[in-house]
């Protein structure tokens, strides 16, 4: 505005003394300047015009720039669905929540399983009343193309946490070999290997319980390999500290346990899946003790065994599916076989109770004792299986030498090795609603004890959340 | 210990020397991929197929039988996008065979060659059985069979490369007859567009968009939940305000639900093969989409 009135005033100096000559020439010189005043103001608003529009056009450009690149932006982010970041490493995370609704007509606290010397391991029904399972959280992840890793934590329900596994594989060995290393469960059996999760039954047989205290898992290495045939053909060995049940830590250099395992397995026609296996597993225990003894006075006595402990589990595994769909309908038979042999030597430690013998009794001790069970489950539509179970442990023959030799204490005072084989029945019905949610409803008859046989009722949920890794056959 | 070792190496050794196979040995996880890679290789490889037409890929176990087939794999040929995340991942940790590990060269997964369709925006269990990468049954439109095709043959001259002139000839072969019956099938085919339809599963959308089929219903509450009464209930009662042509189910799906949906509503259930060995018909590729279209246009009229 400025600079057009400058103009303008200009133009009038120029013009207003000539214009003084005439009034008519004055008017014609006037109406000139308006003219000019008016051209230059219509040139200088067409200017102003143009420059507010290129200001105008400028702008958008730039919006239009930084629009493009933000389209540009998420075009990328489309393009690649997972976003660059430090989480898209995120090993499979998953869990699983258990728990119970349990009635016993017999104390739970108070399980033992006759005729079998204790396994040390939870064996027991789990606590009346309401009680939540163990609240298992599993991480897995190939670590590289040569190793994977997997760790299980166990969440106790009274607090703390178990390393239930957590142990490195290789992915890269050539020949069909696999080693794993670590803490993990034991490839001999069927069940062993198997994450209570997936079991179908609330707990496991008898026999896991008295030879191997609930499930074998171990502190070593294995190494597994198969062969190059189409029938499965698996064989494997484990080294371990041997510290667990059948073993005892022995805090002695070199290997406290070893076992040895082979599976074969197929299928029979479209319908039918099997597998069998042999496993041995040996282990040298040093002062295994137990403590939950008492002698004929019913003082408490601490036994503890050294020697020699071996065990064989013979296992078979058949599932059937019309035509491998096992969506509507399917059935499995297992069944495992196990037989252990202990050499060695029995020390009876009364010196706490009755102290009748002036110290520790020690005697030769050798025991020869078997069990097994099995076991078939049905599943008769979409979502529902039942299912039974029946367990029998055989005392077999055991030579106790502190009451053979008559050494001081009695077979009285062995009240737990008196001879008894305990059986079990089960039945169980679930309901399936998903692979990721379970109800079951199981019924026990457990002869465990001697003279004593619990009634079981449990209800039982098992609930697995996120990533859940697929389940072995 | 000493002697089960021994014995253990004897056996290894043993087994070892057994003649390596010539051919190419391929494992596949379905039935379609199992006769893509016969048609591609023909005799140069010995194909293995994992699942039968009668099975739901998703409910497959990892039985003694597949390991011992994973072991020996060079190429595992899967669909890939989570379908056999219930038991693949098992196959290949326990079968110790670095060859066909996710990344390697032996693991080829189809669903990453073609684009999914039905890719969830969330990924909640509470929405089913969804998959996170998209639907995976990719199989049913033939554009997506070509595409994995070329994919295959590629792969597989890589992996046999002394015969990489072989499978190239065979997958052109393979693409001139699978392009011709693809153009006849779009032909025969067109009558079917808009044509409305209930599936038992989210099994069909790939040929459901290809044919131009509308989908108005699932007999599945939600993805991979058995059929409930009242959720047929609701189906049937929207089906009597909009009407559908055909109840589709898959020959592995369980005929219960689409024969009750179908007798009541007075709409015809038609099985469909959907994967080869799924009908007497369906013997290979092209007689799959010839058996699918022959069913489906018979409803149509």
């Amino acid at each position: 505005m400025f600079k057009r009135n400058l103009i303008a005033a200009a133009v009038a100096l120029a013009f207003s003394a000539p214009a003084l000559a005439q009034d008519a020439e004055l008017a014609k010189i006037r109406d000139e300047i308006r003219q000019m005043k008016e051209g230059y103001e219509r040139r200088i608003d067409a200017l102003e015009k143009r420059l507010a529009e290129a200001e105008a056009k400028a702008g958008k450009a730039d919006q239009v720039e930084k629009s493009g690149a933000a389209s540009a932006e998420i075009a990328a982010a489309a393009a690649s669905s997972r976003p660059a970041s430090e989480n898209s490493f995120n090993p499979a995370v998953s869990m699983v929540l258990q728990g119970t609704y349990a009635s016993t007509s017999q104390d739970p606290n108070r399980y033992r399983i006759n005729g079998f010397v204790p396994s040390g391991g939870e064996v027991g029904p789990p606590k009346r009343s309401f009680g939540l399972g163990e609240t298992e959280l599993a991480i897995a992840a190939n670590i590289d193309p040569y190793f994977r890793g997997v760790a299980i934590a166990a969440l106790a329900p009274e607090g703390g946490a178990e390393v239930e596994e957590a142990y490195f594989q290789t992915l890269a060995l050539p020949s069909g070999f696999t080693v794993k290393g670590g803490r993990f469960l034991s490839s001999i059996g069927y069940l062993n290997e198997q994450h209570q999760h997936t079991w179908d039954f609330q707990d496991t047989p008898l026999a896991y319980k008295a030879f191997l205290g609930g499930q074998l898992r171990q502190d070593g290495l294995q190494a597994k390999w198969i062969a190059p045939t189409d029938l499965l053909i698996e064989v494997g060995a484990e080294v371990s500290s041997g510290d667990q049940f059948p073993g005892s830590d022995r805090n002695k250099n070199g290997i406290g346990g070893s076992s040895v395992f082979a599976h074969v397995g197929g299928d029979a026609g479209a319908s039918t899946e099997w597998r069998t296996g042999i496993s041995y597993l040996r282990t040298s225990p040093q002062n295994r003790a137990y403590a939950s003894d008492v002698d004929a006075l019913g003082a408490p006595v601490v036994n503890s065994f050294t020697g020699r402990s071996r065990l064989w589990v013979a296992d078979g595994v058949l599932k059937w599916a019309p035509n491998g769909n096992s969506t509507s309908t399917n059935f499995k038979l297992q069944g495992e076989y196990f037989r252990r042999m202990e050499d060695g030597q029995l020390t009876y430690d009364d010196t706490s109770g009755s102290n009748l013998f002036g110290g520790p009794v020690m005697g030769a001790f050798d025991s020869r004792q078997s069990g097994w069970y099995l076991q078939g489950v049905y599943q008769f539509m979409p979502r529902w299986r039942a299912g039974y179970r029946y367990d029998r442990l055989n005392f077999g023959t055991v030579n106790n030498g502190i009451v053979q030799g008559g050494l001081g204490p009695t077979a009285a005072d062995f009240s737990l090795l008196s001879p008894y084989s305990p059986t079990r029945d089960t039945l169980m019905l679930d309901w399936n609603p998903t692979e990721f949610s379970r109800l079951r409803f199981q019924l026990a008859s457990d002869k465990s004890r001697q003279g004593a046989t619990d009634n079981q009722f449990f209800v039982q949920y098992i609930y697995s959340l996120g990533a859940h890794g697929a389940h072995k056959f | 210990m000493i002697k089960s070792l021994k014995l253990l190496l004897a056996m290894v050794a043993g087994l070892s020397m057994q003649p390596a196979a010539a051919a190419l040995n391929v494992l596949a996880c379905e039935p379609e991929w199992g006769a893509l890679a016969t048609e591609l290789a023909g005799d140069k490889a010995n194909v293995y197929v994992a699942t039968n037409a009668l099975q739901d890929p998703h409910r497959i176990e990892a039985r003694p039988s597949l390991i011992a087939r994973a072991r020996n794999a060079d190429l595992v040929v899967c669909t890939g996008a989570e379908l056999e995340v219930g038991w693949l991942p098992l196959l290949q940790t326990q079968s110790g065979n670095a060859r066909i590990q996710a990344g390697q060269p032996g693991y080829f997964e189809a669903a990453s060659y073609v684009n999914k369709l039905e890719v969830p925006k969330t990924v909640d269990r509470a929405q089913g059985d969804i998959h996170p990468g998209g639907n995976p049954h990719i199989h049913l439109n033939p554009h997506n069979v070509e595409k994995v095709a070329k994919a295959l043959a590629g792969r597989m001259a890589q992996l046999d490369a002394k015969e990489a002139a072989f499978y190239q000839s065979r997958a052109k072969a393979f693409l001139d007859r699978w392009q011709q019956a693809t153009a006849r099938w779009e032909k025969e085919g067109a009558p079917l567009k808009g044509m409305k339809v209930v599936v038992h599963h989210k099994n069909f959308s790939y040929l459901n968009d290809w044919l131009g089929l509308q989908e108005v219903g699932q007999l599945e509450p939600k993805p991979g939940l058995p059929p409930t009464t009242a959720s047929l209930g609701d189906l049937l009662a929207r089906l009597a305000r909009d009407p559908a042509k055909a109840i589709l189910r898959a020959a592995y799906n369980d005929p219960q639900a689409s024969e009750w949906l179908s007798s009541r509503a007075k709409i015809p259930a038609v099985l469909l093969p959907f994967t080869v060995g799924g009908s007497d018909k369906a013997k290979d590729l092209f007689s799959l989409y010839d058996d699918t279209l022959a069913r489906l246009l018979a409803v149509q009229r």
